[in-house]
């Protein structure tokens, strides 16, 4: 407990009184398409000092600093590719807000369709078992009556 | 078979469940940086001294012909937190075994002059990383942060905050085994 | 005196609690009337004091008592009163107490209003109504007490956040709260009806207006905190994928699941188990939403004080509330007899394709917010899941769903004829294709999600108008009674084709903010201009002005577009005098084709000073989020007024027949 304590304190002193609001001017490059690559990237980059935010909305000195090395890496001539190994060499995959797919990562990855698959067998057996042809007495009639009697046996109860 | 389906929506709580309370029980903070250096070669930097001051600055090629445990501390006289911990590194500088070297991070050359002459100067070496990329190397994420590098010049663990109390003794506990 | 008075109307609503959550279940099984009666009036003067208590704590905040320690921490004497008010649920302690406010209106609202229900059903589920009030009136008593005093007492307090002194933060908690809280009324009759063992269509019908009322608040409550981190962050985003936005988002998908497949088990008595299920789970996700925010498991950009002891508390709750009705659920589900037969193409087929694609989605953003636990937990690797995983995992279900449910309110009951079906709603088809294959022509470059984005929100937006049409026959030759054909519809039916339209105007305004913002930043002097699709914007400079507690400076921006002067703007940068913290106000230019939005910010480089930051967001068709938004609450509340459910009505009944004839059964 201590230890988050003495975390929250170096945090706050850190943290600037002044709030500045994300990617400044001077940063900005007049390549309008390294601009954009830098863009993309800041916003898939998490700041390190803040809670749950890329660097590219987040006011901090530090994230302010990286977007400024993201776009030094840009500039010479670096691929999308190379600034996030760079990044990860220094603070490793979790700055990275889409995590790349590793073994650790691919039940992430594939899970939304998995569970979605699954989802297909689940609504294909249920249509199965309700499909009228699958039994014979079905008649839209009987089962209206056999569903009006169960209300009714509700109402004796009562 | 039927009744097992009903299980599922439980298990799955379960598991869940399971998960949060580790999470909780566990001493952890969710936003904090693991340090990606830990186990690899220090990075490379060279950092000139602070103007004004006798301490030299230094490099990876000076830490790694030193052949010594060292303790590598990013500080800085804005930084409100290093001040309580300046004690434990006065402290540390006694120990002939390390040495002990200090990154003067993002700071104003006389303020950090100040500090050191009004709270003592614990360094072997002192470097001026004024633009913040050192730190970025390192993979820092605040003031104060510690590392503590093996002889073989390899990163070997990470404190982030000040090294008081508790976590002062658990360094020098970690610190010691490395000087075995 | 009176935080005290607070306090012991709370330590007796707990009392009362008890007694609700034991008398009439015990009632229920040993046939004493008294006892089941009991129900009722547990419920209400649990609701009076509980909000007497909510009474004492607003008067504490009022007055600024500030030997309250609530008080002091989140309050301040030069805060505008209608801040000091708001404030009283603008953390933790406080926002509990409305929770549980909200929990024990909704008890007091099923004693007044549920006569329709029959008595027994009614007392077992205000009993298990009484076991959440106990559970989290004890949490807040032990853990979390508003009413605890500190002496001596401080002059002043440490203020509240001031990005938190906002009107949409204000009411945008009351309404979450009423849709987090108000699925447990819909939990407890899910638990009610698994001890009964029965569930029948009744049940369903009578459940429905609840899961109306939580879900039409839990939809507008999202949206005004969408909203509010739209005009107050200062970035122009909306949603971010944090864990405290996907906890709020997850009981929504889950919630509007059960909203649709209530239908079936009103209409059809079928999918009763899976109806049960999910109310189960939509309020099991809205309590692992509570302990989220509060425990401080995962790291969010909103959360309060982190506490684990708390954390801790909850998580007993949890496993109880949640452990015990799956285990229920486990239990008697089995024996609920599956309902009637219908062919693979029907409308029962459309909703339970609804709830595959509502339940992959809800699960997805559960995985995904909980994956970096797991994997902690299990090689203890740190990894952040964020925004590009939630879009490229969501955008297609999304984009499935709203095709899909363009088709399903053409479905008949039992067995519909697809074919036919589309064959005539074909040309809508073409257009829609037209309509993407024009913006592809327009935005040449994407991206592709968009480009789809926008077809199937002009298909889902017609289909609906027309299925509509069809049914009112809009064209019909005798325009006069027109507004009578629709009266005549049934409400729910109109409701659900509004929330439908809605559905599609979010899907535009999602797509094309998302898909095409454009975003201009520089330093400025008096004088300068910068443009930002077609708007010419004109710096005049800052003006400084004093507010009640921060100062402001406040620049004025001039708008022009094509030569034409359309107005001035007026961005401004708050400093609050009591934390010393800044806040950026952001001004907008609204317009249904898309937002002007400007902020301005000191530079962070030295060098630069003297100058400002300004940065000018456009943001296409944004405002059809909100406009959707609207129209989901509305199509909720045009619903819940269906004759069906009698709202309102059973004080009329009570007037001209005895209660025990009335079991809400008289329409069928």
């Amino acid at each position: 407990m201590n230890f988050i304590k003495f975390l929250l304190i170096t945090f706050l002193y850190l943290a600037p009184v002044d709030i500045i609001l994300a990617v400044e001017p001077d940063e900005v490059l007049t390549d309008l398409k390294l601009e954009s690559r830098a863009r993309d990237i800041s916003a898939n980059v998490r700041c390190v000092v803040c809670q749950n935010e890329p660097i590219d909305t987040s006011n901090s000195g530090v994230a302010r600093d990286l977007r400024i090395l993201i776009r030094e890496r840009l500039l010479a001539g670096d691929s999308n590719k190379e600034v996030y190994k760079y990044l990860v060499d220094r603070y490793g995959n979790f700055i990275l807000f889409k995590p790349p797919l590793t073994l650790s990562t691919a039940f992430l990855w594939f899970m939304p369709l998995l569970v979605f698959f699954l989802g297909v067998v689940i609504l294909v057996g249920v249509l199965k078992k309700a499909s009228p042809s699958n039994k014979s007495r079905f008649s839209n009639v009987s089962n209206d009556t056999k569903f009006s009697d169960s209300l009714e046996n509700k109402k004796g109860k009562k | 078979m039927r009744r097992f389906v009903f299980l599922v929506p439980l298990a799955l709580s379960l598991i869940i469940g399971t998960f949060s309370v580790w999470g909780l029980l566990n001493d952890r903070n969710p936003s904090e940086v693991p340090s990606a250096l830990i186990n690899r070669s220090i990075p490379k930097f060279n950092l000139s001294p602070l103007p004004g001051l006798r301490t030299p600055g230094f490099s990876r090629d000076n830490l790694l012909n030193l052949k010594k445990v060292s303790v590598i501390n990013f500080f800085a006289s804005w930084c409100l937190p290093c001040r309580a911990e300046h004690q434990s590194l006065i402290e540390l500088s006694q120990n002939n075994e390390i040495v002990l070297a200090g990154i003067n991070y993002k700071d104003i050359n006389k303020d950090a002059l100040d500090w050191l002459t009004e709270l003592g100067n614990p360094y072997t070496y002192v470097g001026d990383d004024f633009s913040g990329r050192t730190g970025i190397d390192w993979g820092i994420t605040g003031v104060p942060e510690t590392f503590i590098v093996n002889r073989d010049g390899k990163v070997v663990h990470r404190f982030s905050g000040p090294l008081v109390g508790v976590k002062f003794k658990e360094f020098k506990e970690l610190l010691t085994l490395e000087l075995r | 005196m009176i935080p005290e008075l607070g306090q012991f109307s709370l330590v007796l609503a707990l009392l009362i609690a008890i007694a609700q959550s034991t008398l009439p279940i015990i009632g229920v099984t040993r046939e004493n009337t008294i006892w089941i009666n009991s129900a009722k009036y547990l419920a209400l003067l649990q609701f009076f004091l509980v909000l007497i208590a909510f009474m004492a704590l607003m008067r504490s905040y009022i007055v600024s008592d500030f030997t309250v320690t609530n008080v002091v921490n989140n309050s301040h004497s030069k805060k505008p009163l209608l801040y000091k008010i708001v404030g009283t649920w603008g953390n933790h302690e406080g926002s509990i107490l409305l929770w549980v406010l909200i929990l024990v209106s909704f008890g007091g609202a099923l004693s007044l209003f549920g006569s329709n229900i029959p008595t027994r059903l009614r007392a077992r589920v205000l009993s298990v109504q009484g076991w959440i009030c106990v559970g989290f009136i004890s949490f807040m008593l032990f853990t979390s007490n508003p009413f605890e005093r500190t002496f001596p007492p401080p002059l002043n307090g440490n203020d509240l956040n001031p990005l938190l002194q906002d009107i949409g933060l204000a009411i945008h908690p009351p309404l979450l709260y009423v849709g987090y809280v108000g699925f447990s009324i819909v939990f407890s009759f899910a638990v009610a009806a698994l001890m009964e063992g029965e569930v029948s269509s009744a049940w369903a019908r009578w459940v429905r207006p609840w899961i109306l009322i939580a879900w039409t608040s839990l939809s507008a409550g999202i949206a005004l905190g969408a909203w509010w981190a739209y005009y107050e962050l200062g970035w122009g985003g909306w949603w971010f994928w944090d864990p405290v936005e996907n906890v709020s988002f997850m009981p929504w998908l889950v919630g509007t699941a059960l909203l649709h497949s209530a239908i079936v088990t009103e209409k059809r008595g079928a999918f009763k188990a899976w109806t049960v299920l999910l109310a189960i789970l939509t309020f099991s996700l809205s309590l692992l939403g509570t302990f989220i925010v509060r425990s401080g498991l995962l790291t969010s950009v909103h959360s309060f004080a982190v506490d684990p002891e708390r954390g801790i508390y909850i998580l007993i709750l949890l496993a109880v509330s949640i452990g015990g009705s799956l285990l229920l659920f486990a239990y008697r589900a089995p024996s609920l007899e599956s309902g009637g037969l219908f062919s693979p193409i029907s409308r029962e087929s459309g909703l339970l394709l609804n709830n595959l694609f509502l339940t992959t989605a809800a699960a997805i953003v559960l995985f995904g917010t909980l994956y970096p636990l797991f994997l902690e937990g299990i090689t203890g690797e740190k990894i952040s899941v964020g925004p590009p995983f939630f879009n490229i995992s969501f955008t297609p279900i999304g984009l499935l769903l709203g095709s899909t449910m363009a088709i399903g309110p053409y479905l008949k009951w039992n067995r519909a004829d697809l074919a036919g079906v589309l064959s005539r709603i074909k040309f809508l088809i073409f257009i829609s294709l037209g309509v993407s294959l024009f913006v592809w022509y327009l935005k040449s470059s994407g991206p592709a999600f968009a480009i789809i984005g926008v077809g199937v929100s002009f298909w889902l937006f017609t289909s609906t108008f027309f299925e509509w049409m069809d049914r009112v026959r809009l064209f019909n030759k005798n325009y006069f009674n027109i507004f009578k054909r629709i009266k005549s519809q049934p409400r729910s039916a109109n409701g659900m084709t509004i929330a439908h339209l809605g559905m599609s105007f979010i899907i535009l305004g999602v797509v094309g903010s998302s898909a095409w913002k454009e975003e201009v930043i520089s330093f400025v002097e008096k004088g300068s201009q910068l443009k930002v699709a077609g708007f010419l914007v004109t710096f005049e400079g800052v003006s400084i002005h004093q507010g009640p507690n921060y100062n402001s400076e406040k620049a004025t921006l001039k708008v022009e577009k094509e030569g034409k002067f359309l107005e001035n703007l007026y961005p401004e940068r708050r400093l609050y005098l009591a934390t010393g913290t800044s806040t950026t106000e952001s001004a907008i230019r609204q317009s249904l084709a898309g937002d002007l939005y400007v902020t301005i910010s000191e530079p962070a480089n030295n060098k630069f000073k003297g100058k400002w930051v300004l940065r000018l967001i456009y943001e296409p068709l944004v405002n059809f989020i909100w406009l959707g938004a609207s129209f989901l609450a509305l199509g909720g509340i045009i619903s819940i007024t269906d004759r069906r459910y009698k709202i309102g009505r059973t004080f009329k009944y009570r007037r001209t027949k005895p209660i025990n004839k009335v079991v809400g059964l008289d329409n069928f």
